[in-house]
C-alpha cells in the first residue's frame, strides 16, 4: 500500500465505500444513526490503522484519545455553552494531541508487553478520573445536555439522523484523504520501515523515536475528533468511551477488516457493529459469544483480516486465469 | 591527516564480562581494513559502539577527528558512518527498491515529507534503481525482500549501507552464511566500492579477508593481539595459534 513502487493515484475501487454510505443514506433511511456510529468507528479504526498497521505499535489504549476528545466536546457543550460543532471538534483534537504528545513520549521509549500495558494503563487512568469528576463529566451517570449548534448555522442535527450521518460521512472523508496522503507518502513508507525492522531505521539514520511519537500524536488526534463527532450525534457523553472494552473492539474491528490495508478499517467497523446490532437484537444474552465466533474464525482461517482473505482469492483468481490464457 | 574512525582505549564491559579492553584503533581514509577473530572475541561489540548502538563503558571514538563517543546512533549516520548486519537486517515485507529507497529518502531528508506520493519521489527511486543496478539487482527491485535467495539478501544488506552514500562503511560479516560461489559475487561488489569510501570489514571467510584487506587487526577476547598487513599476520605465530590453526591459509 505503500513505498517509492506504488502508484498513487486513487483507483475506482476506492470510492466503493462513500458509494455505500451515500446508497445507505437513501435507502435505509430508518438505519442512519446506527450508519452515523458506523462512519465514527471507521474513523476511529483509521486513526489506529496508522499507528498499528504502518509503525507496527500495539495499543490497548486508544480509547484513551476517543474518550478524552468525546468527553473535551460534551463538557465544552453542556457546561462551558460552546456549542458550535467545528469548534468542538477543533479542541477535542487540540486535548487529544496534547495527551498523545504528552504519553506517546513516555510510552513510545518502551516496546512490545511493557508498551501494552502502558496504553491499558493510560486509559484505565483516565476511566477512574471521568468516574470521580462527576461535577463535570457527570461521572456513571454520564454527560447529559450536550447542545449542538447547526452546522455552519444552516444544518440543524435532525431526529432522524440525516444531518448527522453526512457530517459524519465529510468527517471520514476528509479524514481518509488526509490518512490515505500520509501512507503513501515518504513518511507513510517510513513507517512501515519502522513496522518492518526498527534496528535498521536506526542504522539508516531515522529518528525512530521521535518520528513515532509524532505518527502517535497525529493518530490521537484524529481519534479524538472521532470521539468529539460521537458526543455530538448522540448528545450525550457515557463512560463507556473509556476503558479497554472500546479498545478492545477497536482492535477487534481493525483485525476482522485488516490491518494496515487502509480499507480494513473501513470493513472492520461495518461488519462489527452491523453483526453487534444483528446478534443484539436476536440473543441479547450471547451476542459476545457470536462476536468471539467471528473473531476466532477470522483469525484462524484469515490471518490478513477479511480484506487480505479477498486479496488472496483475487490473485488466485488472476493466476488461475493467466496460466488458462497462457496454455492458450 | 586524522583517520577516518579511530577509538582510544576503548572499553564495554556487561557486568564482570569484559567485552572490549582499551581498543586503540584506526580506520584510515580510504582505507579496506579487516577485523578478524575467533568467536566471541567482541568484534560485533565494537562495531556496535563505533555505531553508537552500544555505549562504551569508557574510552574515546572519534570521526575525522572529531570526538562521537556520545553522538547518537542517527547523528553519527548523518555524519557518514553507514553499516551492515551480521544477521541480515531487512525491511523483509517491502521490495528490494523500498528497502534502498528507505536509506536515499533518509540521507536526502525526504523521508520526514507527508503529502506528495512516495512513488512521485522520482529522484529516490532513480538512485535507489541504478544502485541496485550496479549489484546485480536490478531485477529483482519489485521482489519483497524476503522471496531473494539468501545470497542476494546480503547484497541487499550492503545495498541499504550503500543508500547512505557513506564516507565510513562497517560491513559486519557481508559474507556470513553464503556458499563461497556467491561469497565471490559478494566480493567482487566490495571491490567495486568508491575509493574514498573507507572499509571496515569483520569476516570469518579467511579467503575473502586476505584478499580483500590492505590491513587486519586481530582481535582476541576483548584485545588487540595484533595488527598488520595480510602477509604479517599471515605469518604471524600468534594469529595462527589462536585463531587460524593450522592447515589453513598462511
Amino acid at each position: 500500500m505503500s513505498g517509492y513502487t506504488v502508484d498513487a493515484r486513487i483507483r475506482w475501487t476506492e470510492w466503493i465505500p462513500f458509494v455505500v454510505a451515500l446508497a445507505a443514506f437513501f435507502l435505509l433511511p430508518e438505519y442512519l444513526s446506527l450508519g452515523a456510529r458506523i462512519l465514527i468507528f471507521i474513523l476511529f479504526a483509521l486513526s489506529l490503522d496508522l499507528i498499528l498497521g504502518y509503525a507496527g505499535i500495539v495499543t490497548l489504549g486508544h480509547s484513551a484519545f476517543f474518550g478524552l476528545g468525546a468527553y473535551t466536546a460534551g463538557i465544552l457543550s453542556a457546561k462551558y455553552g460552546l456549542t458550535d460543532p467545528f469548534l468542538q471538534l477543533f479542541f477535542s483534537g487540540i486535548a487529544a494531541a496534547i495527551l498523545g504528545v504528552a504519553t506517546g513520549a513516555i510510552i513510545l521509549r518502551t516496546r512490545a508487553l511493557t508498551l501494552l500495558m502502558l496504553t491499558l494503563a493510560i486509559t484505565a487512568v483516565l476511566l477512574e478520573v471521568a468516574n470521580k469528576m462527576s461535577t463535570l463529566t457527570g461521572g456513571a451517570d454520564g454527560l447529559s445536555g450536550v447542545v449542538v449548534a447547526p452546522i455552519l448555522g444552516l444544518f440543524k442535527f435532525d431526529l432522524f439522523g440525516r444531518t448527522a450521518f453526512l457530517y459524519c460521512l465529510a468527517a471520514l472523508f476528509i479524514g481518509w484523504w488526509a490518512v490515505r496522503r500520509i501512507i503513501y507518502s515518504p513518511f507513510g513508507a517510513m513507517l512501515t520501515g519502522i513496522r518492518e525492522n526498527r534496528a535498521r531505521m536506526h542504522a539508516i539514520g531515522a529518528p525512530v523515536y521521535w518520528r513515532m511519537v509524532l505518527i502517535y500524536t497525529i493518530s490521537a488526534t484524529m481519534a479524538g475528533i472521532a470521539g468529539a463527532l460521537l458526543t455530538q450525534v448522540n448528545q450525550f457523553v457515557g463512560l463507556n468511551v473509556l476503558g479497554l472494552e472500546p479498545s478492545g473492539d477497536l482492535l477487534v474491528m481493525l483485525i476482522l477488516g485488516g490491518v494496515g490495508r487502509l480499507y480494513g478499517a473501513f470493513l472492520g467497523p461495518v461488519i462489527y457493529l452491523i453483526v453487534q446490532d444483528w446478534l443484539a437484537k436476536q440473543y441479547p444474552e450471547y451476542w459476545y459469544f457470536g462476536v468471539g465466533a467471528l473473531l476466532i474464525t477470522v483469525i484462524l482461517f484469515a490471518p490478513g483480516g477479511i480484506l487480505g482473505l479477498i486479496d488472496k482469492c483475487l490473485q488466485l483468481f488472476r493466476q488461475k486465469s493467466s496460466v488458462k490464457a497462457s496454455a492458450r | 591527516m586524522p583517520a577516518a574512525l579511530q577509538t582510544e582505549k576503548l572499553c564495554k564491559s556487561f557486568g564482570a564480562l569484559t567485552v572490549a579492553q582499551n581498543i586503540d584503533f584506526r580506520l584510515e581514509a580510504g582505507a579496506r581494513h579487516a577485523l578478524i577473530g575467533p568467536n566471541g572475541a567482541g568484534k560485533t561489540t565494537f562495531v556496535n559502539m563505533l555505531t553508537g548502538a552500544l555505549a562504551p563503558t569508557s574510552g574515546r571514538i572519534l570521526m575525522n577527528g572529531e570526538e562521537i563517543t556520545r553522538t547518537p546512533q542517527a547523528a553519527r549516520v548523518k555524519l557518514g558512518l553507514g553499516r551492515t548486519f551480521q544477521i541480515t537486517t531487512l525491511f523483509r515485507r517491502l521490495t528490494v527498491l523500498d528497502n534502498v529507497a528507505l536509506a536515499v529518502a533518509e540521507r536526502e531528508g525526504v523521508a520526514r515529507r507527508m503529502w506528495k506520493a512516495a512513488g512521485r519521489h522520482g529522484e529516490i527511486k532513480d538512485e535507489a534503481t541504478a544502485l541496485l543496478a550496479t549489484l546485480g539487482l536490478a531485477d529483482d527491485a519489485l521482489v519483497p525482500a524476503q522471496d531473494l535467495p539468501y545470497g542476494k539478501q546480503r547484497l541487499v544488506e550492503i545495498a541499504i549501507a550503500l543508500g547512505l552514500k557513506p564516507k565510513v562503511l562497517l560491513l559486519d560479516e557481508p559474507a556470513a552464511g553464503v556458499p563461497s560461489d556467491e561469497s565471490r559475487k559478494i566480493l567482487a561488489n566490495l571491490e567495486k566500492l568508491p575509493p574514498e569510501v573507507a572499509v571496515l570489514i569483520i569476516e570469518h571467510d579467511m579467503d575473502l579477508v586476505f584478499r580483500f584487506a590492505q590491513r587486519i587487526t586481530v582481535l582476541v577476547q576483548g584485545e588487540v593481539l595484533i595488527e598488520g598487513t595480510p602477509a604479517e599476520i599471515g605469518a604471524d605465530r600468534r594469529v595462527r595459534d589462536v585463531y587460524l590453526g593450522e592447515g589453513v591459509h598462511a
